[in-house]
């Protein structure tokens, strides 16, 4: 096959363009360099100087922002829990997200009723999510608290713990986020050819092996896919942690967005933020790319 | 295997599954069961006795009161005309672009389009600090622009809706053109009515998260009259630890979050096409 299956069967003479017919692609293309690649630069400039928002003064201080940034304690401290976030979020979204799945891959009433479910939770913004969990989170007066009463344990005050708050936000970051791994495997499990399942059966194969063997093997590149996309998600948390901690107890929950957040829009240092804004974008570029390499690998198996 | 004797259905390993995503049911519901139900209680009760969620007496009273004295309407004006905006130029600008790259055959397209898609990889939260810069520059805070304009050139939708333009023959404009139609018309009358099904991807997608933003409305909309539903919520719930009002707080997260749920349920099969759609690109 050539690259240009139709160029012979075209006639000659459509295929000349016109100056006018740019003006398909130039409302994007001068949207999209002054609102995006533009700001992008200019952070990457601002990294490197002095700003006073107020005062309207800047100067070039070379990479003292760099440097201020990674002897930070409380910086180092967020990159610590975002990525600690990380690692106790992703596996229960994506275990639970298949084991949901596995589960309600079936034409029944009831499993679409769970899937609907599931998936509620998700097209919730995060302040109202963050309010309902807050609310479930309350010393005494709320759900979990009463509930820990009740069987003998005792309220925790999760959130004003500084060694469980943040396990508390991502127990509300899986409530909020289980629907889209949901979905995903769903419709990977939905491409699994039935025959392959009818073979197993005649082979007398366990729910077991039947799942080790074939439906795990047969959805990988989807799991590969799920473990990237939430690692990104994720990564980039902020909502939550603003709204149910705003990073304490302690520095405890202060994520690297947050970071950013509050040393742009709290403390005005907009170079420094700048700086701790081009650490995320590289974290970012490169996950992007193995996002990428993943979703690309399709038909090698 | 040895358990030969029952054969009841399911074989063990499936029934205790389903026995775990029904238990996870349950934790999924009961914490929306309770805001609902404490949203339902008396607010002195609620501090006397912050035990008895679960039990009557019941009121409406929450809500007569939010109808009253709560700014959520404004809000929610607010959110609405933000993300219907938005979305409809977004979708206005990908999907014109994205015919352009699927069909105008202009000299370096390729190297445009990938330039095009390189901004796929920056996060917003990256680009929040000269963002805010350049709309404080043009003294654009707290105005409606300024919350509708930043992501409109989404390198998301222009993917999007190139790999769907593309998809569609060619031969099926080809006719238009010999009658030396002009592209626009073309674009207009042909291509895009063939494209709903990718237009109602990105848009439902990009509805939902301009709708659910948080992170650009708190920085740009800090007077209480241009707050989004979000950034409204946030900043009713900052003393949540001492509120005497949690019934009135719960109540304001009911009444915020049930449009929503309400449109989710009624367009479901098509909410979940966007939002997958949109995470494997």
């Amino acid at each position: 096959m050539s690259d240009t299956p139709r160029a012979g069967a075209r006639v000659p003479k459509l295929r000349t363009w016109h100056w006018p017919e740019l003006l398909f692609i130039a409302p994007f293309l001068i949207l999209y360099v002054t609102f995006l690649l533009f700001p992008m630069a200019w952070g990457f400039w601002m990294s490197f100087n002095y700003y006073d928002l107020f005062a309207g003064f800047s100067e070039y201080i070379g990479l003292e922002n760099y440097q201020q940034l990674f002897s930070d304690q409380i910086y180092r401290r967020a990159v610590i829990n975002t990525f600690l976030f990380v690692a106790i979020t992703v596996p229960p979204l994506v275990v639970l997200g298949l084991l949901i799945a596995l589960v309600l891959n079936r034409q029944t009433w009831w499993s679409a009723v769970l899937r609907t479910l599931f998936f509620g939770s998700t097209v919730l913004s995060v302040t109202i999510v963050t309010l309902i969990w807050r609310g479930v989170y309350l010393p005494q007066k709320g759900l979990l608290d009463n509930f820990l009463n009740a069987v003998g344990i005792g309220g925790i005050g999760i959130l004003q713990d500084p060694n469980l708050a943040l396990i508390g936000i991502a127990i509300t970051t899986v409530w909020w986020g289980i629907g889209l791994p949901m979905v995903l495997f769903l419709a990977a499990l939905q491409q699994v050819p039935g025959e392959i399942y009818e073979a197993a059966k005649l082979d007398n194969a366990s729910p077991w092996q039947t799942l080790w063997s074939i439906t795990i093997p047969s959805i990988w590149r989807t799991v590969v896919l799920v473990i990237i996309i939430q690692i990104i998600a994720h990564f980039q948390v902020f909502g939550q942690i603003n709204l149910m901690t705003g990073g304490g107890p302690n520095n405890s929950t202060r994520s690297m967005v947050q970071f950013i957040y509050e040393s742009g829009f709290r403390q005005w240092t907009a170079g420094f933020a700048s700086a701790a804004a081009q650490v995320l974008f590289v974290i970012m570029v490169i996950a992007a790319g193995l996002q990428f390499w993943a979703s690309r690998r399709k038909q090698e198996f | 295997m040895a358990a030969v004797g029952k054969s009841v259905g399911m074989p063990l390993g499936e029934r205790l599954a389903l026995i775990a995503v029904i238990l996870l049911a349950v934790l999924w519901l009961l914490p929306l069961m309770w805001v609902t139900a404490v949203s339902l209680k008396n607010n002195t009760e609620l501090v006397v006795n912050p035990g008895a969620v679960f039990t009557a007496p019941y009121t409406i009273q929450n809500y007569i009161d939010l109808t009253k004295t709560s700014a959520l309407g404004t809000w929610f004006r607010n959110s609405l005309i933000v993300s219907l905006s938005h979305t409809v130029l977004v979708l206005i600008v990908s999907c014109l672009a994205g015919y352009g790259f699927a069909r105008i055959e202009f000299p370096g397209r390729n190297a445009v389009f990938i330039f095009s898609l390189v901004g796929l990889a920056i996060p917003g939260q990256a680009i929040i600090v000269p963002l805010h810069s350049f709309f404080n520059a043009f003294d654009m805070h707290n105005t409606y622009a300024a919350l509708i304009i930043p992501g409109i050139a989404t390198p998301f939708g222009i993917f999007l809706m190139t790999a769907y333009f593309r998809a569609i023959p060619a031969e099926i404009e080809e006719a238009a053109r010999l009658d030396n139609a002009s592209r626009f018309k073309i674009f207009w009358t042909i291509a895009l009515p063939l494209a709903v099904p990718a237009m109602a991807t990105l848009g439902i997608f990009t509805f939902l998260g301009t709708w659910n933003d948080y992170l650009w409305p708190l920085i740009s909309a800090t007077r209480p009259e241009m707050y989004t539903l979000t950034v409204g919520l946030a900043a009713t719930q900052t003393n949540i630890d001492q509120s005497e009002g949690l019934g009135y707080l719960m109540a304001q997260s009911v009444f915020a979050g049930l449009p929503m749920l309400i449109l989710y349920i009624f367009f479901q099969k098509y909410v979940v096409r966007a939002v997958a759609g949109a995470a494997i690109r």
